[in-house]
Parts: C-alpha cells; structure tokens; sequence
C-alpha cells in the first residue's frame, strides 16, 4: 500500500495516473467494504471526473503534492453537492450547499474527493458503533472495532480503501481510531486548521486532521489545510510552516527532549499496551532523545472535565437540528413544540440524546456553576499542568488510549467505560495542543498499539519530526492489516 | 381596601436595528422589504458547520450609541449563546451579550415637569435579531431576511416613575441615535422595539415591588397608554389586597387593556454560556479614542450652539435641534443666511405646521434650505412683503423651485418706488374721503385702514411702511 507522497512520485514521473489511483481503490472498496463497511457513500462517476481533471491539468505542467491524490472524508465535514449526515437519520436528506474550508483547501490542491466515511453519531463515540447506518469493521481483526469517532476513515485507510482521509478530533477521535487500526493520526493545535464546514460537536474543542499511512503524509495534509481562514474566527493567524521540509531525513530525535507524564503510566493501562508504548520510548531514547519524568497533576480529573465542556457546547450545538430548514422532519406534528419534540426524538441516537441531556443539565440555572464553570476552571489547571511540563520538555510522548481494539459491543451496555478509554486523548483537547497518533506495536491477537506524541500549540512541526524519526527508525507503519485489499497494480509500478 | 398611596417604578428594554451594511455575522443584506429568504445564505440559516464571524461595525455602532450617552466602553467584551426553540431562532440560540456587554453606565436626558433630569442606563449590549414567522391559512413560514441582522439592547435602570416620563425616555433616546446615525429608530416599522417592566410600591418604600412585563408596544402612544392600563390595574389589585404576579403580559390597542402572556413559571432557562466560536472583543483605548473623536454632536450640544452661532433664543434653538433632520435643515439654510433668526421663525412655524399637515420628512421636502435662505434674503431686502413670502413659502413646499425666479416670472415684487406709489395712496385717499378726515381730525388708526387700501391696489405688493410714510405725507399737507 503506497502512501501519498509515494504516489505523487509516481504521478510525477509518469508511471500511473490519477484516474489508475482511483480505480484501484474503487476495485479495493469493491474488494473489502462489504466487510469493512468504512464508506457510508462514494461517489465513484465525480471521483473519476476529478482524477480525470487532475490528470488533465498535470498534462498541462500543474503540480502540487495532492494533485490527484484521492482522499476520503469524514461524513461530519461538508463538501458542496454532497450529502453531510453525520452518520445519523437527522440529517438524512441533508444535502450541503458548500466546502469546508478544508476540503476547498485539498480541492484547490487537486485532492480527489473520494466518499464519505462511517462515524459516531455526531462524532460521538469511541467505537463508531453509535452510528445510525452501519457498523465499521477494524481491519486489524473483524470481530473488534476501528475505534472512533473517526472509526470509517481510519479504517479505509488501514483497509486500502483510501491513500488518505480526513478525521475530526474532539477528545481523540482521529488518534483514538488511527491508534485502533494502526494509522497515522493527526490532532492540529486548536485553531491551526479551520472548523469552517466542520459540523460542531463542541467548538472549543473540535479539530479537523488528517490520518494516513505515515507521518509525512501527515504533515503533507496539514500543510494543505492548515491556515487562517476569515470564516472561522478561532482559526490562529500564526504563518504556516513547510511541515514536511521541516521533516528529518534521519536522527530527528537526537537531542529532543521527550516527557512522560507519570499519570498517564499508572493503574488502568493495558500490560500489552504499555509494553509497546515502554518499547517504543526505550527506542527513542536509541534515537538519542532524552526521556524526563513529568507529571501532569490534574490528569484524573480530564475525562469528568471533558464531558462537562462537550456535552454543554454539543447541547446548544446540536439544538439547530429540529426539522424545521432541513434534515428529518417528523410527518404529523400539531405545533412547533411537538414538531421539535417528534422530529429529534425519532432523529437522534441513544448516545446522542444522552449527550444533549447531560449538556443541557450542566447548563441549567442551579448547576451552571458546580458543572459548568467548575469545570471551566479546572480546565485551566490542566493547560496549566501542560504550560509547566513543556517548559521541561519539548513534546510528550505516551499512549494514545490504554487498551488495544475492543471487541464489537463491548462498550454498548456501559457508555462510562467507553468514556474512561479517552483518558491520554481528551487533555490534549482541552489544553489546545496537537497530538500525533502512530502505530508502534502489536498485540498477541495482532492489534494495532498506538504511541501518541504531544506538543504545545502550534508544535505541530515539533511532534511530526519526532513521529518521523520514530517510523524511519522501525517497520510499524509498513505492515498490512489482514483484511486490507491488493493493491497489485499501483504498487507494481503501473500499467 | 388599603388606603396605600403608590408609586410606580418603570424599566425599559429598548432594541434598536443597526444601520450596517450587512448582518452581524454573515456577508448577507440587512435591506428590508426584500422577498422572503432571500438575504440569507448557510450562516443566517443556522446551516451546519457554519460559523459567525463578528461585523466590526456593528461593534463601532454600539460603541458609537455608548459614548453619545455616557457609557462606559468596556475594554474586554464577549458573546455568549442564549438557548431557547422556537421556529424563528435559525440556531435555537442567539448570540447576545450576558455577563460583559459592550457598554456599562450612561444615560439618556429627558425634559420633565421638573426641568432637565437623566435616566440612568444598565447596558447597552449586541446581539442578533431573529427570523420572522409569518402565518398562513393552512400553514406557516418563516421569512430569514431579518435573522442575524444586528440588534442593539438598551436597558435602563428601573428608574422612571410616570408613563410619560417612559415617553420622554424614549424620545431622549431616539433623539440620541438619530443624532448618533446608529438607526433608524422607527417603533412602527419596528427597527426600534420596547419592552417596558413596570411594578408599584407604596410611596416612601425602597424595594421594588413584583413587576409585570409589557409587549407590543409598537408606539410611543402605545407605551403611553399600556403603562397607565397596566398601573392602573396593578394599582386596583393591591388595594383589594391582592398580589401582583411576576408576568409577561401583551398590550391590546383595541381593548386598551394589557392581557396575560406567560407566567414565570413558564420562563425560558437561557443556559448562557460564553460562545466559543467567537473571540471575546478586546478594543484598545487609541481604538475608542479614535472612534469618541469622530463622535457626531450631541443634542444638547447642538442646542447649545445654535444659540451661541446663531444668536438664537434658548427655546429656538431646542425645538430646532430636537429632531436632528429639522437642526439639518435649519443649519443648512442659515448657515449663509444673514438673518438666522428669521430661518429660525420660518421653520419652527411654517415648516414644522406643514410637515405637521402633510406627514412629510424634512429631508424630503420640495424646498431646498438654499430656497429657504433666499426667501428670507428677499423679505429682509424688502424685495417681497411678508404676505407674498408666505404665499412664495406653500408655492415652493408643494412644487420646490427658487423663490428669485418666482418673483421675477410673477411679478410679485415689493413696490418700493414712490413714484409708482404715489397714484394709489391718492387713489385710497379719494374713494376714502371719510377715512382721511378721520385722520385729519386725529384719529391715528385711520391710517392702518387707508394703508390697507394702497395694499390692496397694488395687489399686496406695496412696501406697507413706504405706503404708510406716502399716506402721512400727503394727509399732512
């Protein structure tokens, strides 16, 4: 399975089109999604169209590090003409009327805009099982899940359904998942790339990134998207770095100064995983990084913290889907209240309905101040705990969730459990920093364990060059899940 | 029955459409009158993944309104989302200020029995303005234009104690945003909306008593008359010992009488939280320095200079700048008038009389002020007598044109030639005969009369003091 920038190099030198890319990915989907179920739709006639014009334009000298290269896409982020449901019958029928800015982004870079991929309801969920569709396959193993939110384009790309795809991440969704499938996860700072056309879960939070099979493609992504964007006020100002330049060509950790946060190696933390993450961390400090103790002191209280905050924007977020401009509209309501009352009930999944009510409690006049606002402040005592660890280290290194893959249904009957897995992924979210997700070991059973690598905001070129150094010094990355398609013709060199 | 006096205690919420191009947070028109959900594109409709983005100058706008009342600029200010459903809410939230408006402080100066006084402001914070519902025989609409349009709420202190000084509070308002740019201000079309709190409390009390909210009040006369309605009624209920219940209740121009809209009970939980797609709004102070130094004048200054610049009279000068297009008019023609009293007199009377009559706007009158000024040039120069500047003022406020041309195509120039006069006055004399002996023998009026009679022979354009000197003149000898 070739990368992106592989890819490119072929398109450059001429051995397979863009329009060969796609077919053999859509031979692939043939191939595999009936049993991963990662689509929840692809439109394969206007995916060949823009490879064809993508090839076209190449004729005539154009280039870029996209051009051509097909890219799957969340099914929370809108692109024009398409549908964007969310993976929920509330928004069935919901058809957007513009770009994301992201996506406008990889559109103007010549990226073909391949299919929309499966997700938690809303972007909530750890599983992608919370979707009202399907259930996503992970391709390491059937019988357990691709992770989640972002479950179907982690799994599409670990698939070889897709060279890429875009993901959102509000307390772990892109590195939870890329962890999960053993892809390549990456968490931008909060505002590094617009949340334009991404539909909110909760804004403070939410982030859009890419997730791929290396780290360069990361950073090739990211590059592309990342910005300042008039349409989204919280998107940063601060000039974009050339991400993959910035790449080392080897010995990227020598000197770096790595931090692992003794609360995040405690109780709780699966003995296969850590043995992976420890393995991983013994390798870097190989790689000449040197490795601190750090201690982030506030670590217990993220997950209660996190819930707080997201499920109090999500409420008022979500309160927009009520069947009155588009989406489902329930078929006989006498008035308003019941046409809202009716329309979301039958709209909404169990997760998400849970989300809005506890959201809505939180908020409400009497608890306001014990849910919300305390939770407001401890918040800042966790970026705090984050501002103090960055001053002894350069990034964080540590696990991306403490468990390899569950098993399908396991966290069905018990959504705390499911909360507690995003412990090492929502911190990150709430202090506003980026995260880099990337596979560095396997189970017994052959599950994918990801290592997580955090920097401060705006340290994305930080965490990509020590994820980079990491994958060039081991194999991880270049293993093939059992269940991902041939890809034959394309890695053979073309025609 | 309680013999209790009491006193009323009257707090508005005033919200005002500003005057920006596009709405608050979208690139969409605020014009009006367009054909349903037509100024709207996916942000105003509350599309998903959309996202607002903060107009600047509705900022400027609101700041503006702040210093020309006093306010205090708040340095750092936020948005924050304020949740309830009902079908005209694009987002089932709107975006308003909660805790850090925009302006704290202030007031707004009314005229009372007592002289001048000044109502003490809360607020004036920036948000945006709903959708509107329409309905229909068998269904119902919801027309978008106006969502997301930026909306300034003024809140005053509970400060007020009489119906009409509610009044005069919205009229000193009004005068202020007027004078400021800011808006419209039309309560009838409904770019300047009110909402009035009002409780009793017995006289000599301190704490406020249980208040009722009042809607619908689309008129200055409407505020007038629900709040007597609704004194009146509370005024009754607590002498026959009852309570007066925390209510929204709706003004009924028809029954003239207030009516229960919603209880407490069925209050809305707002759960505000600061909004997180949006910046909080930090302004330097070289920013509000820069906006306070093109700050338009106030009322009271303008009244204060047209009494000194143009010598006018203390009462001239407020009626001319009470309504800021009439002070423009004025200003205009008496800028090169060398008689600024007598543009004054012009407009404080005839004009303000036939704007009154024809329901026009000053600003869009037939008579230029430059017409006005030359009216005035001619009567001072003996040019016209005042009877044809009177006529020459209706002819030029139906129909415009210049008074100088007017004169000229008519012939309606002052006789001022002796000579020319000098036939008439013995004409008046001769078909006069008992008149001028009334003269004679010392009856002084008589010459008012005989002067009246040239007037009239010369079809009202005699100069009446050459008239007058002739008369004397020849009766003396």
């Amino acid at each position: 399975m070739l990368t992106a920038h592989e890819l490119q190099d072929r398109l450059v030198r001429g051995d397979c089109s863009s329009v060969e890319i796609v077919q053999e990915l859509l031979a692939a989907i043939q191939e595999v999604d009936g049993t991963i179920r990662g689509y929840l739709s692809v439109d394969a006639e206007a995916a060949l169209a823009q490879a064809r014009a993508a090839d076209a334009a190449r004729a005539t000298g154009r280039g870029g590090p996209l051009l051509g290269i097909p890219v799957a896409i969340k099914d929370v982020l809108n692109v024009a003409g398409q549908p964007c449901g969310c993976a929920s019958k509330m928004l069935r029928g919901y058809v957007a009327p513009y770009d994301a800015t992201a996506v406008a982004a990889l559109r103007a870079a010549g990226a073909v805009l391949l299919g929309r991929t499966n997700m938690d309801e809303f972007a909530m969920g750890s599983t992608t099982e919370n979707s009202a569709f399907q259930v996503t396959r992970n391709p390491w193993s059937l019988e357990h899940v691709p992770g989640g939110s972002s479950g179907g384009s982690a799994a599409v790309v670990a698939a070889g359904e897709a060279v890429a795809a875009l993901g959102s991440d509000t307390g772990g969704s892109i590195r939870q998942p890329a962890g999960f499938c053993g892809c390549v996860g990456l968490k931008p700072s909060y505002g590094r790339v617009s949340r334009y056309g991404l539909t909110a879960f909760a804004s403070s939070l939410d982030q859009i990134g890419p997730m791929t099979r290396d780290v360069r493609d990361a950073a090739r992504l990211l590059g592309v998207m990342a910005g300042h964007d008039p349409h989204d006020s919280t998107s940063l100002p601060a000039p974009v770095e050339d991400y993959e330049a910035g790449l080392p060509v080897s010995g990227g950790l020598r000197g770096m100064r790595l931090g692992m946060p003794r609360e995040y190696f405690g109780g709780g933390l699966d003995t296969e995983v850590e043995a992976a993450v420890s393995a991983a961390v013994e390798e870097c400090r190989r790689q000449g990084a040197e490795v601190v103790e750090i201690s982030l002191p506030h670590t217990r209280y993220a997950i209660a913290t996190y819930y707080i905050v997201a499920c109090a924007e999500a409420s008022a977020n979500l309160s927009r889907f009520d069947g009155v401009r588009y989406g489902h509209r329930t078929a006989v309501a006498g008035d308003a209240t019941e046409l809202y009352l009716r329309s979301r009930a039958e709209g909404f999944g169990a997760e998400v309905k849970r989300r809005i009510l506890l959201g809505t409690y939180v908020l409400s006049s009497g608890y306001h101040d014990a849910y919300y606002l305390r939770a407001q402040k401890v918040r800042t005592l966790i970026r705090r705990d984050f501002d103090a660890a960055f001053e002894r280290c350069a990034a964080i290194v540590c696990p991306v969730a403490p468990t390899a893959a569950y098993r399908l249904g396991a966290t069905g009957g018990d959504p705390l459990k499911m909360y507690l897995g995003d412990v090492f992924t929502v911190t990150a979210n709430l202090a506003g920093l980026c995260g880099l997700a990337l596979p560095c070991g396997f189970t017994a059973a052959g599950l994918p364990v990801g290592l997580q690598f955090l920097g401060p905001a705006l340290g994305e070129a930080r965490v990509l060059r020590a994820g980079r150094a990491y994958e060039q010094a081991t194999a991880w990355h270049t293993r093939r899940a059992p269940h991902a398609a041939g890809m034959a013709r394309t890695e053979a060199g073309g025609k | 029955m309680s013999a209790a006096r009491y006193e009323a205690v009257i707090g508005l919420e005033v919200h005002v459409q500003l005057k920006t191009r596009s709405k608050m947070f979208c690139g969409c028109a605020t014009s009006f009158g367009a054909e349903p959900n037509t100024n709207v594109c996916p942000v105003c409709l509350g599309y998903p993944g959309t996202m607002p983005v903060m107009n600047r100058e509705a900022i400027r706008l609101t700041v503006l309104s702040g210093l020309m009342l006093g306010c205090r600029i708040n340095p750092r200010s936020k948005f924050d989302r304020k949740s309830y459903f009902y079908p005209d809410m694009p987002k089932n939230y709107q975006i308003t200020q909660y805790d850090q408006p925009l302006c704290l402080g202030g007031g707004v100066e009314i005229e009372g029995a007592s002289g001048l006084a000044t109502v003490p402001l809360t607020r004036i914070h920036l948000e945006e303005d709903v959708a509107k519902n329409m309905h229909f025989a068998t269904c119902s609409g919801v027309d978008f234009n106006r969502a997301g349009s930026p909306l300034m709420e003024i809140v005053s202190e509970p400060a007020m104690h009489t119906p009409e000084q509610a009044v005069a509070y919205l009229q000193g308002l009004k005068q202020t945003l007027m004078y400021a740019g800011v808006s419209d201000c039309n309560l009838e079309e409904g770019n300047m909306r009110c909402d009035v709190n009002v409780s009793l409390r017995p006289v000599g009390a301190t704490a406020l008593g249980t208040k009722a909210e009042l809607k619908n009040l689309n008129s200055f006369k409407s505020v007038l008359l629900a709040l007597r309605a609704e004194i009146g009624r509370q005024e009754q209920l607590l002498r026959e010992g009852g309570r007066v219940v925390q209510e929204t209740r709706r003004w009924d121009v028809e029954a003239g009488a207030t009516f229960l809209m919603r209880t407490k009970e069925d209050a809305h939980d707002y759960r505000y939280f600061p909004e997180p797609d949006l910046m909080p709004v930090v302004l330097s102070e070289q920013q509000i320095a820069e906006w306070a130094r093109g700050l338009p004048e106030t009322p009271r200054q303008r009244r204060a200079r047209f009494a000194s610049e143009y010598s006018l009279p203390e009462y001239d000068a407020r009626v001319l700048a009470a309504d800021k297009a009439v002070g423009d008019y004025f200003e205009a023609a008496a800028r090169g008038s060398k008689a600024p009293k007598i543009v004054s007199n012009w407009v404080m009377t005839e004009m303000l009389r036939r704007l009154g009559e024809t329901g026009q706007e000053i600003a869009a009158v037939q008579i230029t002020p430059a017409a006005l000024a030359e009216l005035v040039e001619l009567t001072e120069a003996g040019a016209i007598n005042s009877n044809t500047a009177r006529e020459l003022f209706g002819e030029l406020f139906a129909n415009g044109g210049s008074p100088r041309a007017l004169v000229e195509a008519r012939g309606l120039a002052q006789v001022s030639d002796s000579g020319a006069l000098q036939a008439l006055v013995d004409q008046a004399i001769r078909e006069n005969a008992k008149s001028a002996e009334d003269f004679r023998g010392g009856k002084a009026v008589a010459l008012k009369f005989l002067t009246g009679q040239v007037m009239r022979l010369s079809r009202g354009k005699a100069n009446p003091q050459l008239a007058a000197q002739l008369l004397e003149e020849r009766l003396k000898k």
